[in-house]
Order: C-alpha cells, then structure tokens, then sequence
C-alpha cells in the first residue's frame, strides 16, 4: 500500500473515532432540555460528558490538522468550498464550548437556562451539518479544473444531503440517550430509555432512507457490487440489534452496538470514496484523488511516522479517562471546582 | 467587495482574539501546577485553596481559549486556500502535529484534573495539572513552528507549482523559532503574574476573603513577574537583533528609519510622513540601534527606501513596505509596556521585603490597573510581527495577496466576519463578567462546595 492510501486510512480511522466519540456527546446535548427537568438533572446530564466532551472534539481538529498536512487540496477545496456552513458549524462550537464551562457558574435560572439552549443548538447545527456535508462529499459537488468549488451555499442544500444530515442527527440522539442510559442513574436513566426505544425506529427508517437514496445520488453503494462486503452488512446488523438490546434493557450492549453502527457506516462511506477525497460533479476528470490533493512523499513520510507513534498513545491516555469516569452520575457525584 | 481586505480584518481580530487568551493559559496553568505542587508537598490547606481559587479562573478562560482556537484551526482552509494549497505540504505538519501532541493531552488531562478531585490520589491528580502545562506550552511551540516557517522560511524548495518539504528537521530547528517560542513563553509568564498581582491586589485592598490567601498568592506572583519581565525583554532584544538579520524591513518599518544609517539612530519618537518617507518631527538617540542590533557601536542598519529598491532588484516590482506607523507604534506599545512592568515588579518585590506592600494602596491600585499591560504587549507584538512582514504572508516566497480563497465572495467573508465579531464581542462581556465575579474573594466558593451536591464544574 502507498503513503496517499495510508493517509487515507488514517483520516478515516480520525474520523470514525471523532463520530465513535462526539457522536453521543452531541446527542447528550441535544437531549439536555428535553431529559433534565430541572436544574440538578441538568447538571447531571452535563456532567455525564463533562470530563470527555473536549478531548472528544480534538478529534475533529486532528482531522481537520491531518487532511491539511497529508491532503492540502483536500483541506482547501473542502474547507474554502463549504464556507457558510462551516461558519454555522464554528458558531455553533463556540457557543457549545463557552456553555459547558459558563452555565453553572451563575446561579441565575435565566442565564442557566440560556447556555442550556447554546448546548442543544451546539449540539444540533454540528450533527446535523457534518451529515450535510458528508452526504455532500459521496454525492459530489461542482469543482473546477482547478479544484476550486464553484457551488454556492444553497446548493449544499439538496434534498439527499439534508436527507443524509437527518440521519446523522437521528443516529447521534439515539447514541447520546442510550449513552445517558448507561451513564446515569435513577429517573434521569428511565427517561434516557424510554427516548433510546422512541427514537430507534425513526432512526432505523431514516438510514435505510439514506442507503436507499444512496443508490440513486452516489456512486457508493453500486460500487460496493453485489456483495458489499462486512462493513455494510455488520453496520445494519448492528443497528438492527439495537432494538432489541433496547427492549431488554442492556444499555451496555446497546451501545456498543450503535457505536459499530457509526464505525462500520463511516468506514463504509470512506471505502465507497476512495481513491477521491472530494467529487467533482462538474466533471469526474477535475475530482480530488488521494494522488492529486496529497503533500509530498516526503512530508507523508514524516508525518507517518510522527502519526504511528503518536496515536496509540492518545488512545491509551483517552482510555484512561473513560476508565477513571466509568461510574454513573448521579445527583450527589462531586466535585470541587 | 474586497475579499482579501475583509479576509485579512477577519484573520487578524480572530487571531488576536485567541491570543488574549492564550498567554494566560500558558502562564496560569504553570502558576497552578506549582501552587498545587507546593499543597501535595507541605499539606497547608492554603495551597489547596489557592490552587482552586486560580484554577477556576483559570478554566473560565481556557474555555474561551480552546473555543476560539477551532476557529484559527478552520481559517487557512476557509479563507486561506490558495496559501493552503501553496504551503500546506510544510506548514499542515506542524498544525497536525500540534493536535495530535498537544490538544489531546491539555484537553484529556484538563478533563480529569476538573473532575478528578476525588478519584486520583494527590500525586497522581498533581500529575495531570503538570501535563496540562506540558501540552500548552507544547502546542504553543508547534503553532510557532508553523509560524516562524513563515517569518523565516527554511527546509523546503519550490517544486510542482508549491513548496515542498526538504528537510523536517529545519524546520524544528529554524533559528526563528528559538527566539520566538522563549519570548512567547515568558510572555505567558508576565500575563499570569500580572493577572495574579492585580486581583490579588483587589482583594488586599477591599479586605475581603481569605487574605492569606491573596498574599501568599502575590509572592508567588512577584517573583513570577519579575523573572518573567526581566527575561521577555532580554529575549526580546535578541529576537530584535534576529530580525535586523532575517527580516530588515521589519526593523526598518518598527524604528520608521527611512534611509540606511551607520551607527544607526533609536527613534524614540517619531512622527513620519508615509508617502514622503521622511520625517515630521524626530526625537532620537544617536548610535543605539546599531548597540541594540549588533551589541557595538558600528554597524549599518539598512533604511526602507534602500531596503525597497534591493528588493525591487530582487523580487520584481511591486510595495515591499509594510504600513510603517502600525508596525512603528506598535513596537514602541509593546516594549514601552514591558519596561513600565519590570518597574513594577521591582518596585512591587522591594515593598513586600520590606512588609510595606499593603499600606501603599495606590501601588495596589496599580497593579490592578496594570492587569491590562500584558495584554497590550501581546496584541502589539503580534501586530508588530504579523503586519511588519507584509506584504509577504511566507517572506520572501508568497505574498498576501495570492493567499487568499479564490472563489469565497466578498459578502460571504462580510456576513463571517460580522457574525465573529458580534459572537466575540457578547463573549468577552460573559468572560469578564465570569472572571470579575469569581475574583472576588468574598466569593471564594471553593470553601464550601464540598457539601453541595452537584456542585462543581458544570
Ligand atoms: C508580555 C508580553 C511582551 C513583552 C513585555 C514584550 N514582548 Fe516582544 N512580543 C510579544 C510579547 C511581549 C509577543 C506577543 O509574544 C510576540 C509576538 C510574536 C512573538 O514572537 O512574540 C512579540 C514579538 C516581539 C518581536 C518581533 C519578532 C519578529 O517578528 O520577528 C520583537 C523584536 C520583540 N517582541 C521584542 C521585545 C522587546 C525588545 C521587549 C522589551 C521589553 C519585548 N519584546 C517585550
Ligand atoms: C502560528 C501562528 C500564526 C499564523 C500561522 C499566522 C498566520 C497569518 C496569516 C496567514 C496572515 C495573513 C493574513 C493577513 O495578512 O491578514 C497573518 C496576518 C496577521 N496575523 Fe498572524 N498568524 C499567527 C499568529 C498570529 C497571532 C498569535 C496573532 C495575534 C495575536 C496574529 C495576528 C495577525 C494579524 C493582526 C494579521 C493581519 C496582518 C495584516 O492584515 O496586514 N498572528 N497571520
Ligand atoms: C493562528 C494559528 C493558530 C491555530 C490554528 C490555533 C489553533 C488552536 C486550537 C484549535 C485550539 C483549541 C484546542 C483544544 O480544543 O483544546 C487552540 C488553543 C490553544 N492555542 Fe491556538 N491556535 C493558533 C494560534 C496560537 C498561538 C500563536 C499560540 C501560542 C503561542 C496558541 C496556543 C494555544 C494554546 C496554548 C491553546 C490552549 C487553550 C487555550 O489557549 O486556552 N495558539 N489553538
């Protein structure tokens, strides 16, 4: 295997663990205003993400940081392409980020209940937007012979992207209720259950809607043949398990379950990309490729070598954490600052 | 509408923004990480108190710190993407490197150190504050090595239409960056111990809350301040002398020094005229710019108009001269604060030896004012930086002007820069709102939290 094809690999596996992580977290809060009735279940529910939420999110920016090194056309069509949407998305980070660390720090019911709503909006616009922009990514967008995106705003979106953004934030509020389920105690945890086994039909309907439709816009999933392969299959299977782990009330095995359901599915969508990084629907000769939109050998190299030494120890570290903090929350878990 | 302009107002407010944060993280978390260390090795309770005490306020800024970092992290791409694309074969390694080196292990370690009270045994809680601090200042070397490759440009050719990583060891050992990462880092130090001395300086002076507090926290902070001060400025001068050699028209621009001279002039005070490039009213010291850039009194320091014509020979025509009164007041913004601070910091450490410091109130009444000094020096240094190497955004290898997003419209970056600008604005109200409220003594509310249930961060 080549150093583009590798690289490509290690910004799918970003990714996946950048999903696999904010995932729930944004689901957790999208459900905030809805599952904590008052002010202590809502400090609860926060403080179920709370030692995690930021070290989920550097997911997102080692991506980000990696396509740039590894793919810098990538980084630079995709980044200046989708410019308004992203604004929306750093906006809607920003205002998430602050409200973690802001909204306990006044006793005001109305300054709480104000960073509440910045944490379900921050929580909302993101996951509903990486769908958009995924979607937008496997379906292809207009791109000029000189990788420059020629699209505007609106065109981002279409029916199947907003179809594919749906998705992605049914998935991610199952994911963070059933994530609740197993990280809280007493009501707060029967609530989160009765939402997980709510929303998994819909769940359920929209993504058979995405693959459905994925068949007709994209090229992914005709690519994969008949035999598509275990990625796919084990995604359904997993996602179809879900219901039934739901109904029997393992909360722990439907979240590893749902949690495969994200890894295969993204690692499905990257499979049906590759060799491309983004599409051109202006004409399949101008789209970016692994070869065409990467750095150097040299600079892949490097970077290699800085990412396999790098990584597992992140992992390690981060698991750590989620072992310190593997105790549910309740309403009498402190802590002193 | 004028993309590049609008780009440019939007990098820079952005940026600066970030870097008000920034430098306190950088010198906060070293503050605390030695406050507790000094708890875990004496057991005096007043350590533990302190520790929370800064470390809340510690946290209300590192969140606005990380939140306006996802912005910087988006920025080239969004509105820098022919420069992207021209440079990111160098200059992306160093930002991922950054993320995943320094981001993980500040944010992951700054998680379990918040909630991580009671679930660590001392040492071990001791030991995420310190990683906290390795990952700052971690991710502030990174970010100044993508920085210094475009103040100084090394370990790269140009091949296939774009620079190309040669040599990545160059790049960590451009001498650019082992004047800069020193400075900035002290410049951290100075922002932490001057935000220390002035609230606890407010608070002495109210006499509210736990004094004991506040005074053990103004050693700390005194002795901070002055080895800070005094070493930001000697660095400082060496990175003066490294820019009279890598980047002259920086220096040229920062002394408004028109023609070459030799020994050179310090302008202490200069009103210049731009267009005519010469002077409307001059205070000057004669021979010290060349002592401040050579250490003699002989040299030649080279002037913008000799310094235009050489490079219109070898660059090609064009504007090499940065805006000369920004870069100009700029420098004189930042080192005027920084004299002003070394001032106050030894005066401040002559009244506490002599047990005066809390009878002089109006010294107290400074330093609370004083917080501000630090802030303006970082902002200033960077303009310095950043606007006195225009009109190159990679010197010497690509302009500003070809840096930016081709097909990204005018309106679009207008509607962006309104909405940050606005967003931040509300922002920094809720962040100096948060921190005047928690540094109030009387407000100490890490003395009686244990108890609440839920109480805590978020
Ligand atoms: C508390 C903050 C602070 C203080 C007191 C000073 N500086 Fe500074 N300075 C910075 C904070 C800073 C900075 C914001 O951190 C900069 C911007 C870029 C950099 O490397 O550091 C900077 C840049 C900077 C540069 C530009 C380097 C370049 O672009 O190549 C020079 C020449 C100096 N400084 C010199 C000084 C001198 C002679 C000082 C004497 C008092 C001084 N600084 C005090
Ligand atoms: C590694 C860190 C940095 C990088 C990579 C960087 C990059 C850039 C880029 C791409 C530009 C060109 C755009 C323009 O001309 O406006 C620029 C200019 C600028 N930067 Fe930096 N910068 C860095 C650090 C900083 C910091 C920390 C500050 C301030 C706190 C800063 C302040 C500015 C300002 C004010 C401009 C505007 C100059 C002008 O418009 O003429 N930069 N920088
Ligand atoms: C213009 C280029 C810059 C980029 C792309 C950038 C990117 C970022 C990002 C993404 C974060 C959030 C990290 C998190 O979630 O934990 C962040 C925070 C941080 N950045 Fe920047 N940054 C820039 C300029 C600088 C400069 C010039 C410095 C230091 C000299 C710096 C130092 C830091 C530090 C120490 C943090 C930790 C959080 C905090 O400051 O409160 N950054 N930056």
């Amino acid at each position: 295997m080549d150093l583009n094809s590798f690289w490509f690999i290690l910004i799918t596996v970003l990714f996946i663990g950048f999903f696999f992580l904010e995932g729930f977290d944004y689901g957790v809060g999208i459900l905030l205003p809805f599952l904590g009735k008052n002010d202590a279940d809502r400090r609860v529910i926060i403080s179920s993400i709370g030692p995690f939420w930021d070290g989920n999110e550097v997911w997102l920016l080692t991506a980000g940081g990696a396509m740039f090194a590894a793919f810098p056309n990538w980084y630079a069509t995709m980044f200046s392409g989708f410019y308004l949407a992203l604004v929306l998305v750093l906006v809607a980070l920003i205002l998430r980020g602050v409200a973690f660390e802001f909204r306990s720090r006044d006793e005001s019911p109305k300054w709480r209940s104000f960073w509440d709503w910045m944490i379900f909006i921050g929580s909302f616009l993101p996951a509903l937007l990486w769908g958009v922009a995924i979607t937008n990514i496997i379906e292809g967008v207009p791109i000029d012979d000189k990788m420059n995106y020629t699209g505007g705003f609106w065109n981002l979106l279409n029916p199947y992207a907003l179809l594919g953004g749906l998705t992605f934030l049914a998935l991610f509020t199952l994911y963070g209720a059933i994530f609740l389920s197993l990280k809280t105690e007493g009501e707060i945890m029967e609530r989160a259950f009765k939402v997980a086994a709510k929303l998994w039909i819909p769940t359920v309907v929209l993504v058979v809607g995405f693959v459905a439709g994925g068949y007709l816009a994209t090229d992914i999933f005709t690519r994969l043949g008949v035999n598509p392969g275990i990625a796919p299959v084990g995604a359904a299977a997993a996602l179809l398990s879900v219901g039934w782990f739901l109904k029997i009330r393992r909360s722990g095995w439907a979240f590893i379950m749902t949690a495969l359901t994200i890894i295969l599915a993204t690692f499905t969508i990257f499979q049906g990309l590759y060799p491309r990084v983004m599409i051109s629907s202006s004409n399949p000769e101008w789209s970016l490729t692994v070869y065409n939109a990467s750095s150097s050998p040299y600079t892949l190299g490097v970077m290699s070598w800085v990412a396999v030494s790098l990584v597992p120890i992140v992992v390690g570290y981060q698991a750590w954490n989620y072992w310190v903090f593997r105790h549910r929350v309740g309403h009498h878990s402190g802590s002193h600052l | 509408m004028d993309g590049l302009l609008l780009a440019r107002w939007q990098f820079g407010i952005t940026t600066v923004y970030h870097f008000f944060f920034v430098p306190l993280t950088l010198g906060l978390s070293l503050l605390v990480a030695i406050m507790e260390t000094m708890y875990v090795r004496t057991g005096n309770e007043i350590y533990r108190k302190m520790t929370q005490f800064w470390g809340r306020l510690f946290l209300i800024n590192f969140a606005m710190g990380v939140v306006t970092g996802i912005v910087q992290e988006f920025q080239f791409g969004m509105n820098w993407s022919q420069y992207s694309r021209f440079v990111g074969d160098i200059f992306g390694a160093p930002l991922a490197i950054e993320a995943l080196l320094s981001f993980f292990l500040e944010s992951t370690f700054l998680g379990i150190w918040i909630f991580g009270w009671d679930k660590l045994s001392k040492g071990l809680h001791l030991v995420t504050i310190w990683l906290v601090v390795l990952g700052s200042n971690l991710s502030a070397l990174w970010i100044l090595i993508a920085n210094s490759f475009m103040q100084q440009p090394v370990g790269y050719t140009l091949r296939n239409g774009r620079a190309e990583m040669t040599d990545f060891g160059a790049l960590l050992t451009n001498p650019n960056v082992w004047v800069q990462f020193p400075h900035v880092f002290m410049s951290g130090l100075v922002t932490a111990s001057f935000f220390v001395l002035g609230i606890s300086a407010y608070n002495l002076l109210k006499k509210k809350g736990n004094l004991e507090l506040f005074r053990h926290s103004v050693n700390i902070g005194i002795v901070a301040a002055l080895i800070g001060t005094i070493l930001v400025a000697m660095i400082g001068h060496t990175q003066g002398q490294h820019m009279v050699q890598t980047q002259p028209m920086k220096m040229a621009a920062a002394e408004a020094l028109w023609d070459s001279e030799s020994p050179a002039a310090f302008s202490v005070f200069t009103i210049g005229d731009e267009k005519t490039r010469s002077d409307v009213f001059a205070i000057k010291i004669p021979t010290l710019l060349s002592v401040l850039s050579y250490n003699q009194l002989t040299g030649e320091v080279k002037g913008i108009n000799n310094l235009q014509a050489e490079y219109e020979k070898k660059y090609g025509p064009g504007d090499y001269v940065p805006p000369v009164w920004l870069t100009y007041w700029s420098f004189r913004g930042m080192v005027g604060a920084g004299t002003v601070m070394v001032l106050l910091a030894l005066y401040g450490l002559f009244l506490i030896l002599r047990k005066r410091l809390e009878q002089r109130t109006w010294f107290l009444r400074l330093l609370i004012l004083a917080i501000a000094l630090p802030y303006l020096a970082n902002s200033t240094g960077w303009l310095l930086s950043e606007i006195g190497r225009q009109p190159w955004i990679v010197f010497g290898v690509m302009k500003t002007n070809d840096a930016v997003s081709p097909t990204v419209g005018g309106e679009a970056v207008l509607l962006s820069l309104v909405i940050f600008t606005l967003l931040y604005g509300i922002l920094a109200g809720a962040d100096v709102y948060l921190i005047a409220k928690y540094a109030k003594g009387d407000n100490e509310a890490g003395s009686g939290l244990e108890e609440t249930p839920m109480a805590g961060a978020y």
